[in-house]
């Protein structure tokens, strides 16, 4: 993880345990690469289906911050299918601005950016 | 307000141990966070098929967000003050008081919202503990137990962060010592608490806990020979090695760090069989990551060269592996 180090617990040649920091190991970096690799790729289509009207920003950001639709709707305190309510573009364009700015909020991106994001990933 | 010392950042393994194990030691108990971990009852196993994290079941080596905290209560003749707000405001106000004050305090958060993550570790993880022991204007200087070095947050990231929605949502949960009576008797509150430890790992009465647990983990992996689709198959075994090993368990999803409180624990009862246990569990560790491999090296391959049915073996190996390190430590404790 970007040379963070990390402690943990391991015997040394004695036997004995100690406190040591490692950098990770394989499997982690893998498993890690794997799931991000994941909601890139979902990030990527969603990008195509914006450009071609057929979903909403909210969907692409979504992936984009790692989130799935139940995860963001708990987090916006809605339901999931409102969440998914408003991947449509019909319905998202109608949403009101305290919507938008809390989806902005939880995307760190301004309002602007949601609304005026076109699908160029 | 009792005379603290003062904070010593120190990297530690897991969050929560690690605040616990910090706290403590500004109020004058000095324990190791592998001692905290084991004498708060912090290792367990359970799959939890009915609750989901992003659409994948809940696989967990340790209890539950706060049981670490409570476990110290229960345990130690010692008493935390803690609090959860409604009102962001009023949370911001009262850390900013306590934390004027001189005091020392625990901070539950969402790993999403700190911004001193690496981006890549920044999923919507609402159990991350911390600690802030000062402020200098608009930012609060923290003791993040998984970091190297203290590092400091704005309040507005600082509140994002307390007060993320969804699982285990932290509603500004804040901790601090209120009384610590440092003298304990660690070699009874040991005993007591490896009993405990061992009676939920062999006789927990659901079947996705504990040993059995590791058993329904095992069926679970074989059942997906008859998975069609390969990349979810992929992301669930993925998963799991999340759970194990990322950032926050030690690796070897915390059997390591339970291997070295049964090694210190046989130390302070002068217990050889506190010490082959550990050895013991060092093994159980091991395995598990032998597993972690097979589990990456299958999300890693582009064909289906792998065979569930072999993974789904290593996991039972750790399951005997682990029974026979808790009967061991039964029989060694009735002595």
């Amino acid at each position: 993880m970007q040379g963070e180090k990390k402690a943990l617990y391991a015997v040394d040649d004695q036997g004995h345990y100690t406190k040591t920091t490692t950098k990770g190991w394989e499997a982690e970096e893998i498993v890690l690469a794997q799931v991000i690799g994941d909601f890139e790729e979902k990030a990527r289509e969603a990008a195509t289906r914006v450009s071609n009207n057929e979903t909403s920003p909210i969907e692409y950001f979504m992936y984009k911050n790692w989130l799935d639709p139940l995860t963001l709707a708990q987090a916006m305190g809605l339901y999931r299918w409102q969440v998914k309510r408003h991947f449509k573009p019909g319905v998202f364009k109608k949403l009101d601005g305290r919507v938008l700015s809390e989806y902005a909020r939880i995307f760190r991106v301004s309002v602007d950016a949601l609304m005026n994001f076109h699908g160029e990933d | 307000m009792a005379e603290l010392k003062p904070l010593e950042h120190r990297q530690y393994a897991h969050c929560e141990s690690g605040v616990v194990t910090a706290l403590l030691k500004c109020h004058g108990l000095d324990l190791s966070e592998p001692m905290v971990f084991g004498i708060t009852g912090g290792l367990t196993f359970a799959y939890i098929p009915f609750i989901k994290m992003t659409n994948m079941p809940v696989i967990s080596y340790r209890m539950l967000p706060g049981s670490i905290i409570k476990g110290a209560e229960k345990n130690l003749p010692i008493k935390f003050k803690t609090m959860k707000y409604r009102e962001k405001e009023r949370a911001l106000n009262e850390l900013i008081d306590l934390v004027d004050s001189g005091e020392i305090v625990g901070l539950q958060t969402s790993v999403y919202w700190l911004p001193y993550f690496p981006p890549e570790m920044r999923f919507q993880f609402n159990a991350h503990n911390l600690i802030v022991y000062g402020r200098e204007g608009e930012e609060f200087l923290v003791s993040d137990p998984v970091f190297e070095h203290t590092v400091r947050i704005r309040a507005e990231d600082l509140q994002n962060a307390r007060f993320a929605r969804g699982t285990m949502a932290p509603k500004g949960f804040m901790y601090y010592p209120l009384m610590v009576n440092s003298s304990i008797d660690l070699p009874q509150v040991i005993r007591k608490s490896i009993k405990r430890t061992v009676h939920m790992m062999l006789y927990a009465p659901v079947p996705f806990i504990g040993v059995k647990g590791i058993h329904y983990m095992a069926r679970k992996i074989e059942r997906l020979k008859t998975h069609e689709e390969l990349k979810y198959v992929r992301l669930f075994l993925g998963h799991i090695v999340r759970m194990q090993e990322e950032i926050g368990t030690g690796g070897g999803g915390f059997r390591f760090m339970y291997a070295a409180f049964l090694q210190e624990a046989g130390k302070i009862l002068k217990s050889p069989q506190l010490e082959e246990a550990s050895q013991m569990m060092t093994e159980a560790g091991d395995m598990w990551r032998r597993f972690a491999l097979a589990c990456a090296k299958a999300c890693k391959s582009r064909t289906a060269d792998f065979d569930v049915r072999e993974i789904s073996q290593l996991v039972q190996k750790c399951a005997d592996q682990e029974k026979r390190v808790y009967s061991f430590l039964k029989t060694s404790l009735l002595q």
